[in-house]
Formats: structure tokens, sequence, C-alpha cells
């Protein structure tokens, strides 16, 4: 199986090792990542006013030419998934907002392509079971957090992955990977998101991000497991202050979820880039005998 | 305080251009507070949801306007995912942001960003940033 994929600006550039992770366990599982030779960045953010029509033409781009390549795009990143599938329904049922987007780009595009992540791909093409029998190292005793923040979600009638109020299918990979997975009270609120930028906003997205670890913390989790780089980043940057802050608050990894996937099919921590990380895994994975 | 209720300041033109440009009816809204129940950055907003939809109801766009809150919402949808009449908080706030961008009114300035923050920060929080706080 050869899927077009769609890895978007931040995976080409400070998130290197959530696309190689990705690429290296895809063919160990059976398919290849097939990256579109053109593209360009979807947005980052899907206009949420129906009257901003200019924010539809760069997703809907990058949707025309990938459709040239085959009739679905993959992606792996939870903001441009979220941004792909909303514009995608959007050009498909709205005929005007279509005529005006693809007239204003000159392509001929009509909606009709699948916009599928790859936690999708995995638990509905390839098939959880099968995952787990390909797990050469199982991640025993690892309690993992699995943290869906809000581009993977909602709003649920465009996303539909799964259940927006208590999804489980990062729980359900984690499983199959032999982890302990902890789902939290904290697992679907927003880390703080675009906030990042901005003089004011520091205090923030430290309360949020902040929140969402402690939440995760009290909960059991010795890691957290992400599909989204903002979000990663959000959280790492939050662990700083707490740790300054909190007499003795223990900064917990944060890693993406095919670093996790690709330890357990037996990829080494530095081609994974678990070296990289912001908060060492390493350490824990010692502990732990993986 | 006491409010005068005038029907020009409930069909102002600004209001009309609110609703065209967030596809939000702003009398759907029944005040049940789900929203800023669910928002997190509720706290620190000086008119919360709930607040600054009744607030449009009334016509107080200049308060509403003044207010930090549209651009401390993270568009994370909570709001508009648990609002029992379909009424998208997140939609209102972001046309919001739109008129006072739209009219050149940036509320973060490029120049302002520290380097560090450009140089290790991933590309969609420079991208999604830029959309949302420059003009
Ligand atoms: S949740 Fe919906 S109906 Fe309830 S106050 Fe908020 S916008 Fe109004
Ligand atoms: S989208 Fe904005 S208003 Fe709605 S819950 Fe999130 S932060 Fe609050």
């Amino acid at each position: 199986m050869k899927l077009t994929y769609y890895p978007g600006c931040t995976l080409n550039t400070v998130a290197k090792q959530f696309d190689a992770s990705a690429k290296k366990s895809a063919l160990e599982l059976g398919f290849e990542m097939d990256e579109l030779s053109e593209w360009n960045c979807c947005g980052a953010s899907f206009p949420l006013t129906p009257d901003n029509i200019m924010g539809l033409s760069a997703p809907t781009k990058v949707l025309a030419q990938a459709r040239k390549a085959g009739d679905t795009v993959m992606t792996l990143c939870s903001v441009c998934y979220n941004v792909l599938k909303r514009t995608n329904k959007v050009i498909r049922d709205d005929t005007d907002r279509r005529d005006v987007v693809c007239g204003f780009i000159e392509e001929d595009y009509d909606g009709s392509i699948d916009v599928l992540h790859f936690l999708e791909v995995l638990r509905d093409r390839v098939g959880f079971e099968k995952v787990k029998e390909a797990v050469k190292r199982p991640l025993e005793g690892l309690k993992a957090g699995a943290y869906y923040g809000c581009m993977l979600l909602r709003p649920f009638e465009d996303m539909g992955i799964d259940n927006c109020e208590d999804p489980t299918i990062f729980e359900d990979l984690l499983k199959a990977l032999g982890c302990e997975p902890v789902g939290f009270p904290n697992k679907i609120e927003c880390c703080g998101s675009h906030l990042a930028l901005g003089k004011d906003n520091e205090e923030i997205v430290t309360k949020l991000s902040g929140n969402v670890m402690q939440s995760a913390a009290g909960s059991g989790a010795e890691l957290i497991v992400t599909s989204c780089p903002l979000c990663q980043y959000n959280l790492d940057g939050a662990q700083e202050k707490l740790e300054a802050s909190m007499p003795g608050y223990r900064p917990v990894p944060i890693v993406y979820f095919t670093q996790i996937l690709g330890l357990s099919l037996g990829q080494s921590e530095t081609e994974l880039g678990l070296d990289t990380s912001r908060w060492d895994a390493r350490p824990l994975l010692k502990e732990k005998g993986i | 305080m006491m409010h005068k209720l005038a029907k020009d300041d409930i069909q102002s033109d600004i209001l009309g251009q609110i609703e065209r440009v967030s596809g939000e009816e702003l009398n759907k809204c029944y005040q049940c507070g789900n929203c800023t129940g669910s928002c997190p950055v509720s706290f620190a907003m000086e008119i919360p949801p709930t607040k600054t939809i009744r607030m449009l109801q009334l016509g107080r766009v200049d308060d509403v306007l003044k207010a930090n809150s549209m651009w401390l919402c993270v568009s994370c949808l909570q709001c508009y995912s648990r609002c029992p009449k379909a009424v998208s908080a997140a939609n209102l706030f972001e046309a919001l942001r739109q008129l006072s961008l739209r009219k050149g009114e940036s509320h973060e300035e490029i120049k302002d960003l520290p380097f560090p923050f450009l140089k290790g920060a991933p590309q969609q929080a420079i991208v999604s940033g830029f959309r949302k706080f420059v003009s």
C-alpha cells in the first residue's frame, strides 16, 4: 500500500523526527508514505469565519495537488489534518466558495479526496492487531499519557476521527505497543496553541499547558505522547516554568506517538531522535528496561 | 448600571457585519453558560464568551471590542463543541479579530518577536500566530 503524504512545514523543519519515525515505521508495517512532490504550507489555522475565503486557498492548493496523485492524502500533524479535512469539506459541499477559491488558485478541484491521519491508517487500514503482531520490543510497564489536544478532534462533525469528549484511539494504539496507557482529565484540553506567539501570553500558555501536565502527572503518566508539534513546544516550555516555580515538580518527556511506535518496532533511540527531545526520555526507558 | 436598550443599537450595521463575517446568529444563544464553563481561557478574559454574546445581543459592540477576550481565545472549539444551540463563540471571536485586523490594526508586531522564538518555535506557531494577530 502506498499513501500520498503531506508533511507540512513543521515536520520538514523542527519536527523532522516526527516525519522520519513515521516513514520508517510505515515501511515496517507494510505501507509506503509517498511525499507530495510539490506542496505549500496549509496556513496552520482553518479560517473559522466563512467570509474568509482567502484562507482556504493554501489548503485547497495542497488538496488539488494531492488529488492528482491519488484519492487519499495522509498527514501526521494534527493541525494540518484539521485544516485540510475541514477545507476539503467546504470545497466539497459549498459550490459558491469552491468556485471562488478554485478560480483564484487556478485548479479544478471538487473535494473528492479523503483526508486521513496516520493514526486512522493504523487503526482502520493496518489494524491495531497487526501493529501488535509487528511489535519487536513491547514497551511493558511504560505509563504513557495520551494527549489529544484540540485539532485532532474538533469540531466532531468535521473531524470524526474519534469521540470528541472521550477519545481512545491513542490509548488503543499504546495498548497494542505494550504500554500502559494513561488517560487523564485534561487530555482533550488546549495547550495554549498560537498564544505561543505574543508578548503578553506567556503566563496563559504556562497555565494551560501546566494544567495539562499536572493532570497527566497526577494520573500517573511518566511520558506524554502527542501528534502536534505545537502542543509539544508549549508543554515543553511550560515544564521549564513549572520546574523553576514548583518545588518537587519533575518534568516528563513529551514525544511524538510515532517515536514510541518506532521504538516498539525496534528502531534505535538515536534513529528516532529521542536524544534531541527537550526532556530526555532515555533515562526513563532505561529504568523500565526498554 | 442601567442599560437603555435602543433599537438602533441592536440593529446596527456593525452587528450585522459581525453576524455576516462570523456566520453566526447572535439570537440563537440562550445564555446557558456552557461556553464559558468549557473555555480554558475564560478565567483571563475581561468579558467571557457567554457575556460577550449577551453584550453583542444588546448592541454593546464597543465594550466587546475594547476587551482582551478576542485576543485570548485559542480557537480550541470547546465552546462550540458543547453549545446546545450550535453557536460558535470561537467564530465570533475570530470575526471580531478580523474586523480589527482588516482596519490595519495589528495586535502583535512582527519586529517585536524575540529571536529565540523565531528560531526555535514550530513554523505552525509562527504562521497561525500571524494569521490571528497580524494585519
Ligand atoms: S453555550 Fe451556546 S447557548 Fe450556551 S451561552 Fe454559550 S453560546 Fe449561548
Ligand atoms: S474557542 Fe475560544 S472562546 Fe471557545 S472555548 Fe476555546 S478559547 Fe474559549
